[in-house]
C-alpha cells in the first residue's frame, strides 16, 4: 500500500517536470529534434537537469541495501547490446520524430491533447500489444 | 535559437530526476514509462497496481501545473492523423523490443552508465532526428 502512494507521488513529480519544461508540448520536442528548423536545445537541458539529479541520487539511493518499501532494488541486468536494442530503438525514434511525442509526455498529456493524444496512446497501446502477442507466439 | 527555455528546462529535467530518484528509493524500480505503461497492461496483481498509481500521478502533473501556476500548459501537434496513427504504433512497438524510451534508458539507464542505455539512446536520438528532420523538410517542400 506504501509503495503505491510512493508510485502516486512518483508519477506526479513527473507529470509536474514533464508539464514545466513543456516536454508535454509535441512543438517544443520536435523543435529539438529537426535540426535544419528554427533549433530549440531546451530538451537536452531537461535532459541534463535529469540526468545530474539521477545520477547523484541513485548512488546515495543505493548505499541502503534495500529499497524503503520494498524488498529488494529491481534493476535490469542485461548488459547486451542486441539486435532487438538496436531495432527497436530505430523504430521508437522514427515514431517519436513523426509526431513528437514519447510514452511519458503522451500520457501526462491527456487532459491536455484531446482527441489527438487519445488516438496516439491507442495505438501505442496497439503497438505494444503487437509485439506482446508476437513474443508470447514466440516470433520475438 | 527560438524559444530556448533554459531555466523551466533545467527545473523539468531535475523534478524528472527527483521522481526517478523517488521510485528508486521506495519501490526499487526504473523510472521508464514505456515499461511502466506495458506493464499496467500485461502484468497483474502488485505488478499492475503501483504502476496504474503512478500513471495517474503522471496523468495529474498538467492538472497540477494548472493549479499552481493558474496557467494552461502550451499544446502544439501538428502531424495529421496518418503520422499519429503511425508515429504511436512505431512508439508502441519500438519501445517493447528495445526495452525502453527516453525515461528508461534514457534518464534512468544514462544515469548508472549502462552501455545499453548509451547504444539505445544513440540509436533513438538519431532514429528521431533524422525523421522530424525530414518530415520538416519535406512539408515544407
Amino acid at each position: 500500500m506504501a509503495q503505491v502512494f510512493s508510485a502516486l507521488l512518483a508519477g506526479l513529480i513527473f507529470g509536474l517536470g514533464l508539464t514545466i519544461s513543456q516536454m508535454t508540448n509535441p512543438e517544443k520536442v520536435l523543435s529539438f529534434l529537426d535540426i535544419l528548423g528554427n533549433w530549440d536545445p531546451s530538451l537536452a537541458f531537461v535532459m541534463g537537469g535529469a540526468l545530474v539529479v539521477t545520477a547523484l541520487g541513485y548512488r546515495l539511493v543505493w548505499r541502503r541495501p534495500t529499497p524503503i518499501f520494498a524488498k529488494q532494488y529491481q534493476i535490469p541486468a542485461n548488459r547486451d547490446i542486441d539486435k532487438n536494442l538496436a531495432a527497436g530503438s530505430v523504430l521508437f525514434g522514427a515514431g517519436w520524430g513523426l509526431v513528437g511525442l514519447c510514452p511519458g509526455p503522451a500520457l501526462a498529456a491527456i487532459t491536455i491533447g484531446a482527441g489527438q493524444v487519445a488516438v496516439f496512446l491507442t495505438a501505442m497501446a496497439a503497438g505494444m500489444v503487437v509485439f506482446e502477442l508476437m513474443k508470447r507466439r514466440q516470433l520475438l | 535559437m527560438a524559444n530556448f527555455t533554459p531555466v523551466p528546462a533545467l527545473i523539468g529535467g531535475a523534478l524528472i530526476g527527483l521522481s526517478a530518484v523517488l521510485l528508486m528509493m521506495f519501490n526499487g524500480r526504473i523510472a521508464g514509462i514505456s515499461g511502466v505503461f506495458s506493464g499496467s497492461l500485461f502484468a497483474d496483481g502488485t505488478e499492475r497496481t503501483w504502476r496504474l498509481a503512478f500513471l495517474l500521478g503522471l496523468i495529474a502533473g498538467p492538472v497540477a501545473y494548472q493549479i499552481i501556476f493558474r496557467a494552461t500548459p502550451p499544446f502544439e501537434l501538428t502531424a495529421g492523423w496518418p503520422l499519429i496513427i503511425i508515429g504511436g504504433l512505431l512508439v508502441g512497438f519500438g519501445t517493447r523490443l528495445g526495452s525502453g524510451c527516453t525515461s528508461g534508458h534514457g534518464v534512468c539507464g544514462l544515469s548508472r552508465l549502462s552501455p545499453r542505455a548509451f547504444a539505445a539512446v544513440g540509436m533513438f536520438m538519431a532514429a528521431g532526428m533524422l525523421t522530424a528532420t525530414l518530415v520538416r523538410v519535406l512539408m515544407e517542400g
